[in-house]
């Protein structure tokens, strides 16, 4: 089934095995970093080339979403927009601001291209070994997110730029608040595959965990759009209070590092969330499973791109709200609920979960999942109508006095 | 060839070199071209002083933050330590509560139900109330 029909021996024993063919017995290694370095490559300018078209794609579509035009003048439907953003970006001047912490200010943006990249290491998009099989990919994944909060708070702290720390330190709350029920989500679909490696989790995703665990699956994409800090949570860099946040002081090459950067969180997302809950390139029929996972992938884009622009900016004490009191009791409330049931449902002597024990799993958590989310927005809905008044910020002028 | 353990990482390895390289050549590339005079490199006092709406920077060009992001990063730090010891115990279930049954996940229970005190702590001190 999955992925038979591509054996085109583009994963990392082809390469290796053919670069093993042309060299001595004794280069074993040189072959080995050839095939790392070619498969590497691939996988990081595909990613680069996917995230300038959809950085078109996006601007496109927002601008359909929002009744204006968008980009539309290079090349048909203004395709070649990427290529005159990259010469524009390459041609403008790089200003590095009096009194910055120059060697911060630089490898920032360095950090958060990096860790982008690093996550895509343990994507399967294929059932044969695309670059890495990791025993502990879902914690690596975690681990390597969680770094460009730094790179975030790198970035602000050494601009030496109020608007710029102001961003940064909104983003660093924010970004650490909805860690914890992300990684509470990943930990629910550790549970049910009993696994910690991506590979295994989509092979042992009979029955896509979606399904099993609606809520985990509800949790994750809230959590993941808050850490890729767009529309619905983007307090990071909110326009209208602060400059652009964290990037204020960036121009030039560096600045579209961060673009870059921003632009590619919803792909790897998407990618992440078709692993752990749409069971990855599992499918149907003779197509190739790299094409399901790129379908399903895709699907979760577009609704990530239409949660944008739909919904307008929290305010930042509902997101801190939502991330502490909403999302990390249900990620709890989650996780035990699938333990609980793992426990009761499946065979007692072997200790497997049948694909039936899935769906029993599913109908379970389906139900608990409405009850909740009614007694949540229930919850969050009265909120609303004791608003605090607005009053004046003490750091309005900070520093003022200390002249 | 090494074995499979090695090469996982080997490969993790290779492609963070990568990964670092590609940024940082990006941004060589960009340099080059301002030293070769190709992009304009022309920074004055204006251009480099801070951004700040037009005006001439008020007060000191570093502000302090708010003592609040404490509260939550100690929250924070808390909890993450938490989801550390979750994981091994979310990856074993099945095999462990096999082998020892219901105990796996009452003793879980109990970790959480600890640190969720704390939480509630938290919040009735209205240390996750941003204000």
């Amino acid at each position: 089934m999955e992925g038979q029909a591509v054996k085109a021996g583009f994963d990392f024993l082809g390469i290796y095995g053919f670069f093993d063919g042309l060299m001595p017995e004794s280069l074993d290694w040189l072959a080995f970093l050839v095939a790392g370095f070619i498969l590497a490559f691939a996988i990081i300018n595909a990613l680069v080339v996917s995230t300038a078209v959809y950085t078109w794609f996006e601007r496109r579509a927002l601008g359909k979403f929002q009744s204006r035009l968008g980009p539309n003048r290079w090349g048909p439907f203004g395709l070649l927009q990427p290529i005159a953003d990259v010469v524009k970006f390459m041609s403008k001047e790089d200003t590095v601001p009096d009194g910055a912490d120059r060697q911060v200010f630089t490898l920032a943006p360095i950090v958060f291209v990096a860790t982008g990249f690093l996550v895509f290491a343990l994507i399967p998009l294929g059932s044969n070994d695309w670059l890495s099989r990791l025993n502990i990919g879902l914690v690596f994944i975690i681990a390597v997110t969680s770094v460009n909060t730094l790179a975030i708070f790198m970035a602000g702290w050494s601009s030496r730029n109020k608007y710029a720390m102001f961003g940064a330190m909104r983003g660093v709350a924010m970004l650490i608040s909805y860690e914890v029920p992300m990684a509470l989500a990943i930990a629910a679909v550790a549970l049910a595959s009993q696994s910690l490696s991506t590979y295994t989790v989509v092979t042992n995703q009979e029955v896509p965990f979606m399904l099993v665990m609606p809520l985990a699956f509800f949790i994750f994409v809230a959590a993941a759009s808050a850490e890729m800090s767009r529309t619905p949570f983007d307090l990071i860099e909110s326009e209208s209070e602060l400059g652009s946040g964290y990037h204020t002081e960036y121009s030039g090459m560096k600045f579209a590092l961060f673009q870059l950067a921003e632009f590619m969180a919803p792909i790897i997302v998407s990618c992440i969330v078709a692993t752990l809950f749409l069971s990855g390139w599992r499918g149907w029929g003779p197509i190739p499973g790299q094409v399901w996972f790129i379908l399903k992938a895709l699907v979760v884009l577009c609704a990530l791109l239409w949660f944008r622009a739909t919904w307008p900016r929290l305010r930042v004490d509902q997101i801190m709200e939502f991330a502490w009191k909403g999302l990390f009791p249900l990620s709890l409330l989650n996780l035990f609920a699938v333990a609980t049931e793992i426990q009761l449902l499946r065979d007692p002597v072997t200790g497997a979960l049948t694909d039936s024990d899935m769906w029993a799993m599913a109908a379970i958590n389906w139900a608990i999942t409405g009850i909740v989310f009614l007694a949540v927005s229930r919850m969050f809905a009265r909120k609303q109508l004791q608003r605090p008044l607005p009053k004046p910020s003490p750091l309005a002028n900070m520093g003022a006095e200390a002249e | 060839m090494l074995d499979d353990y090695f090469r996982q990482y080997g490969l993790i390895a290779i492609f963070a070199a990568l990964a670092v390289a590609v940024p940082t050549g990006m941004l060589t590339i960009s340099w080059m071209l301002g030293v070769l005079g190709i992009r304009p490199r022309k920074p004055d006092a204006v251009k480099n002083s801070i951004y700040e709406c037009g005006f001439a920077t008020l007060g000191g060009r570093w502000s302090g933050f708010n003592f609040r992001f404490y509260a939550f990063a100690l929250v924070f730090v808390l909890f993450d330590v938490e989801v550390v010891f979750l994981f091994p115990w979310a990856a074993s279930f099945g095999f462990l509560s096999k082998e020892f049954g219901v105990f796996v996940l009452v003793e879980m229970l109990v970790f959480i139900a600890i640190l969720v005190v704390g939480w509630l702590h938290a919040w009735r001190k209205g240390d996750l109330q941003w204000r």
